[in-house]
């Protein structure tokens, strides 16, 4: 039973970990291709982070982020993987949910949704009006 | 100074971050909020915008690494990630009604406590303890590859272990770091989990702390393309090169530069933030 239970544990979290890895690398890929296009457009204007002013509306919403990417802003492809990238962790806890499932864990079941129910709260907050 | 060497430049600082953040499981956001401040002159919100989004990076990239050695435990990260994601949020609310400056004093004492904490002197007698009830009933306890084979542990004060991370977490969505130096002091010292397991699995809770106050910073405006981009992409080579030295690593030359360098960052963001700098 022992043994059975640590070899599941250690097959899910392999199958988990190269989910992540695929999650980043894509993330990592759309960011990339925005960097490519937003430092061949403004590479040579001077930086400036000194002052924060925060970021426009079309930078900041789901709706924003998707249309300027839609309309190949480099810097809304960015945001569109950093997007992809928030969403990797999520992407984990909520295939640990099926993970414990599969391991009739149902102590760990019940906190794995409630650790995705918290998530997905705050991140509906970014979803929402803003 | 150009876009095109800014972004270089923090590249290169970000991977220098991100190969020291997995080494000690800090996460690269420690070291990056002081780097980008203190080194780039960028607007403390704006770092801790883009640290945010590397600290997801360096958690999810390297995680695949340190499961196929064995070391993370996935039952105890997941219990406590219920209390570090309630105070990611509680931490990112908090963040709207403090100044910079105070976020610069609060980060500093933040890594100068840690460093503090982490140099206590463990002996061999308390990484033997008897199995404790609660762990038992959780199902927390487990065994790790070490020199002589498999080296099993008992995890002790969970109701502990669990405030703290509520605290982490706090501290995650207020700094927009992955607070991976409270985590690691709430599992090695106070739940008594060995130092390697409480460094792999705080890696892959970090991720998740991050993404519960991410999209909370997001919306704020705090985290910039042009300034994310380089971060992450550097960050996240940094973490991967980082993730196949631990294994060879020694713990206690791993334990000496992890005090070292949150020490220095942190009384330099102590001084920077009470002299109105930052």
């Amino acid at each position: 039973m022992h043994l059975g239970q640590s070899w599941t544990d250690q097959r899910m979290e392999e199958t988990i970990g190269n989910l992540l890895r695929a999650g980043v690398l894509l993330s990592a890929s759309v960011v990339l291709a925005g960097g490519v296009i937003f430092l061949i457009r403004h590479g040579h204007s001077p930086a400036d982070y000194r002052v924060f002013r925060g970021e426009p509306t079309d930078l900041k919403t789901l709706r924003g982020i998707c249309s300027s990417a839609f309309k190949l802003s480099g810097r809304g492809i960015i945001q569109l993987g950093l997007l992809l990238l928030i969403a990797t962790p999520v992407a984990r806890v909520a295939f640990s949910v099926w993970g414990f499932a599969a391991e009739h864990d149902r102590m760990y079941v019940v906190f794995t949704l409630i650790v995705l129910a918290i998530l997905l709260l705050s991140l509906a907050g970014f979803a929402g009006p803003g | 100074m150009s876009v095109l060497e800014f972004t270089a430049l923090v590249w290169i600082g970000a991977m220098a971050a991100g190969l020291l953040g997995s080494l000690t499981g800090l996460g690269g956001g420690v070291v990056l909020v002081p780097l980008l401040t203190l080194l780039f002159k960028v607007d403390i919100r704006y770092a801790i915008g883009a640290s945010l989004v590397s600290v997801i990076s360096t958690s999810s990239g390297a995680a695949a690494a340190y499961v196929k050695e064995g070391f993370s435990n996935i039952r105890i990260g997941m219990f406590l990630e219920i209390a570090t994601t309630l105070g990611a949020i509680a931490g990112a609310f908090l963040a709207t009604k403090v100044s910079a400056s105070s976020i610069a004093v609060i980060f500093g004492v933040t890594l100068l406590y840690s460093a503090f904490l982490s140099r206590r002197p463990r002996t061999k007698q308390e990484r033997e303890v008897p199995p404790d009830p609660l762990a038992t009933r959780l199902r927390m306890n487990g065994s790790f590859p070490d020199a002589g084979g498999m080296r099993s542990y008992n995890v002790q004060n969970v109701p502990t272990g669990f405030s703290l991370m509520f605290g982490a977490g706090a501290l995650s969505g207020l700094l927009g770091i992955g607070s991976g130096a409270v985590k690691v002091l709430a599992m090695d010292q106070a739940m008594r989990i060995p130092f390697k397991v409480s460094t792999t699995t705080s890696n892959f809770m970090i991720g998740v702390t991050a993404a519960a106050s991410a999209g909370i910073y997001l919306n704020r405006g705090y985290i910039d393309p042009g300034l994310a981009m380089p971060v992450m992409l550097g960050v996240l080579i940094g973490s991967l090169l980082g993730a196949r030295i631990l294994v060879e690593a020694e713990t206690k030359w791993l334990r000496l530069l992890f005090s070292l360098v949150i020490a220095l960052l942190g009384a330099e963001m102590v001084y920077k933030g009470l002299t109105g700098r930052i």
